[in-house]
């Protein structure tokens, strides 16, 4: 039954990487929804390369937790046969595309964290994650600029923009808390110096998203409740209905191929 | 013993020609060697080896690129072969060749900015224009037709143009 759903050891690094491989193939995924339906051509296209850019990071993710776990998976196995719960990936990057204001508030909340995050990461005493990190954040600084361009652009546009915009930054800005969540697991790691402390990043995170906000004439949410729950599992409805989507051909056809 | 080493020389040698020339299925016109995607070829215990590195995370020519380089030594008689993936260091725009530059130019692709990377990302960009080499040119989207690549116009001799990003 190689279409069975799979458990993993996890010990905190290979949590620790499936955690922030499955952020990036979330929302990699979301962004590939847009496929077809982006509000125009350019658009389109950029959509798509983000969205490419996120599933290769995810894949140099999985594929360094199959080597650590060394249980003989590949980067296939933790995306197509891990059920729900086990996806430990961010509340925020699950969340539906909503309308193009959503998508873009969205990727600006992800980019403007995991950008100075990658960069921290290259510093990391694991040669490996320093490598992935080099890599990503070459391309996650692009994705920082465009939807900052792009919030700029709806929450200084028309006042029908500007509103839905605003509902945008109001509706996902509970999500964003959960980005500088650590667990024992995860703080034990950053005493090794294997990965940096994402709670060191919030001010910097803070500050350009505000920049941001304050550019395009928006208003930064003030609510300090955050959701939580993404880390350890327990996800909204939305994950599993995208998995769904995800997972469908290798669990019904296992071990199908091109 | 010599004679080995110096066969293995040799070996070396000829799978860095013979790799280094196959091209980029998105850009034909450029090796993998002009490019800077080729790393390194060692033989190990009578195995070929040839490492690669990505431009992008989520380059889908990769798996192309490695499977070309398989046919193209198998076609000048070297095997057996191993074709591998490298992430460090991160590939960079700087290490594409002079000659690399010029045939992307004369392709129509104008190349990314020398010395260019952060700076030229949240700078003023300067791009010239391939087809008419006019600098009076702007951005018409940030993402192109391949993850390498942005979408600009030329403000003199009209014409559309991508250009090579710098990374």
């Amino acid at each position: 039954m190689a279409g069975a759903s799979i458990t993993v050891a996890e010990t905190p690094l290979v949590r620790y990487l499936l955690r922030r491989a499955d952020d990036a193939l979330i929302l990699g995924h979301r962004l590939s929804e847009w496929c077809g339906k982006a509000p125009m051509m350019e658009e389109e296209m950029a959509l798509a390369n983000m969205g490419l850019d996120l599933i290769g990071q995810a894949r140099s993710l999985y594929t360094y937790a199959g080597e650590v776990e060394a249980a003989g998976r590949d980067e296939d196995a933790y995306a197509y046969l891990r059920d729900v719960r086990g996806y430990g990936n961010l509340l925020l990057v699950e969340q539906p595309n909503g309308d193009f204001a959503a998508t873009m508030v969205r990727q600006l909340f992800y980019s403007a964290f995991i950008d100075p995050y990658w960069r921290a990461l290259m510093g990391s005493s694991d040669a490996t994650l320093a490598a992935i990190a080099a890599k990503a954040e070459k391309e996650s600084a692009y994705h920082v600029r465009h939807s900052a361009e792009w919030v700029i652009r709806l929450g200084d546009g028309t006042p029908e923009s500007h509103r839905r915009a605003q509902e945008a930054l109001d509706g996902l800005w509970a999500f964003t808390g959960e980005m500088f969540e650590t667990d024992a697991g995860e703080r034990s790691l950053i005493a090794e110096g294997i990965v940096p402390d994402p709670e060191a990043l919030r001010a910097v995170w803070l500050e350009s998203v505000a920049k941001v906000v304050a550019q395009a004439g928006l208003t930064l949410p003030q609510n300090a409740w955050m959701q939580k729950g993404g880390r350890s599992g327990e996800h909204s409805e939305h994950l599993g209905h995208l998995l769904s989507d995800l997972q469908y051909m290798q669990r019904a056809f296992p071990g199908a191929t091109w | 013993m010599s004679a080995a080493l110096h066969d293995s020389e040799a070996l070396r040698g000829e799978v860095w020609r013979v790799a280094g020339a196959v091209t980029d299925p998105e850009i034909p016109v450029l090796s993998i060697a002009d490019l800077g995607v080729l790393r390194d070829v060692a033989i190990v215990d009578g195995r070929v080896e040839v490492a690669i590195t990505p431009t992008y995370s989520g380059c889908p020519a990769m798996n192309m690129i490695a499977l070309e380089i398989e046919l193209a030594l198998e076609k000048a008689g070297i095997g057996p072969v191993t074709v591998k993936t490298v992430l460090s260091p991160a590939w960079t725009t700087e290490w594409m060749t002079e000659d690399g530059r010029r045939k992307l130019r004369e392709y129509g692709i104008a190349p990314p900015a020398k010395g260019g990377g952060r700076r030229a990302l949240f700078g003023e960009d300067q791009v010239a224009c391939p087809q008419c080499g006019s600098t009076s040119t702007a951005e018409l989207a940030p993402f192109g037709s391949t993850s390498c690549k942005s979408l600009w116009q030329c403000k003199t001799c009209r014409e559309p143009f991508d250009y090579f990003k710098c990374h």
